[in-house]
């Protein structure tokens, strides 16, 4: 399954596992984007939250 | 059927492992987003088909203790509770915690402005290393060996617009071997132990920052100390960590409430995501 960088407008490959809420990056620019939907051929994207200074485990 | 909900709000390693877990056990999941959440002060326990149980697993400790307390409030079940996600999320709260359960930890001092800070660092024996009161993955934990050092971390200090960035968090630097260990505690039990061995030229152990993990101990006075580390913030799944002081023995130094086991499950025999779902219907037949 593929998808379009939002900032630069590389192709994305996404693994035909990945789930709603998942984090991918770019591989030409490193932009994060989280899969917002997934439905059979097309996978919907927006941009993911940065770092807070509170993420962690 | 058990119907168990995970509240996320990024998909990593282990949101994926537990929910497919859930799964393969047969029971019902609900993965929510926190981020799409509203409450309001009318809200109900009806208004939300969650499950009989949540998981609380935000990468966001801020967002994840307000969600976790409109949710306490309407009457459900959360697993970590506010209450354990409140000290465990914050280090001086959670050193507070140790000290009061006697639970062997590292000598911790705190200051509360950059003036104390400097008076206090001054006063107490370099090397020394400094942590966030919040946040993870070993950032912003320095090593500082001189009063030089000091005065440019609280002087960077100064330039965070955070509140945090206030409460100065300074801890004596152990004599360890470069690891530390990871206990995976859930419920009243331990399911993992693994060592996590700083990455070349680099002190800290998180795997965040490239530490690599292997098998740990399991004995007693590392059970007993563990045990109690857990009991001492409330009880849970939680991550203990621990370091060896040459002379003093363990030392649990954090205790993690969304506990991260990528690394540890490479190398753990035990099914630590099994172990956590398991619980967590336990946890929602009382």
């Amino acid at each position: 399954m593929k998808t379009e960088c939002k900032d630069c407008g590389a192709e994305i490959t996404v693994t035909n596992d990945a789930m709603v809420g998942e984090i991918i990056t770019c591989p030409d620019c490193g932009a994060d984007f989280e899969i917002v939907s997934k439905k059979e051929d097309t996978i919907e994207i927006k941009p993911a939250e940065s770092v807070g200074e509170d993420w962690g485990q | 059927m058990v119907q168990i909900c995970i509240i996320y709000d990024k998909i990593r390693f282990e949101e994926k492992t537990l929910f497919r877990k859930i799964e393969e056990k047969g029971l019902l999941s609900n993965l929510i987003d926190g981020k799409s959440l509203t409450f309001d002060t009318n809200s109900r326990k009806d208004d939300f088909q969650l499950g009989d149980i949540i998981l609380q697993r935000e990468v966001s400790h801020t967002r994840g203790l307000h969600i976790t307390a409109c949710l306490e409030s309407l009457g459900l079940n959360v697993v970590n509770t506010f209450s354990v996600n409140e000290v465990c999320g914050n280090k001086l709260l959670t050193s507070l915690a140790l000290v009061k359960y006697n639970v062997p930890t590292p000598h911790t001092s705190f200051a509360f402005s950059s003036e104390s800070a400097n008076r206090l660092m001054e006063s107490l024996n370099f090397p020394l290393v400094v942590k966030p009161v919040v946040g993870s993955w070993g950032r912003g934990v320095y090593q500082i060996n001189d009063k030089r050092a000091a005065e440019i971390w609280i002087d960077s200090r100064e330039e965070i617009g955070s509140p945090f960035s206030r409460i100065y968090y300074i801890q004596e630097r152990i004599d360890r071997p470069p690891r530390d260990i990871r206990c995976i505690v859930v419920g009243e039990s331990i399911v993992a132990s693994v060592y996590r061995h700083a990455a070349e030229n680099e002190w800290i152990t998180n795997v965040a920052m490239g530490g690599k993990t292997e098998e740990g101990p399991m004995n007693s006075e590392l059970q007993e100390i563990t045990l109690k580390a857990a009991e001492a913030v409330g009880n849970g799944i939680l991550g203990i960590d621990l370091m060896e002081d040459k002379e003093r023995g363990y030392l649990v130094h954090e205790i993690n409430n969304t506990v991260e086991f990528r690394g540890a499950s490479l190398v753990s025999k035990n099914d630590i995501a099994g172990s956590m779902v398991d619980y967590l219907v336990s946890e929602c037949r009382k």
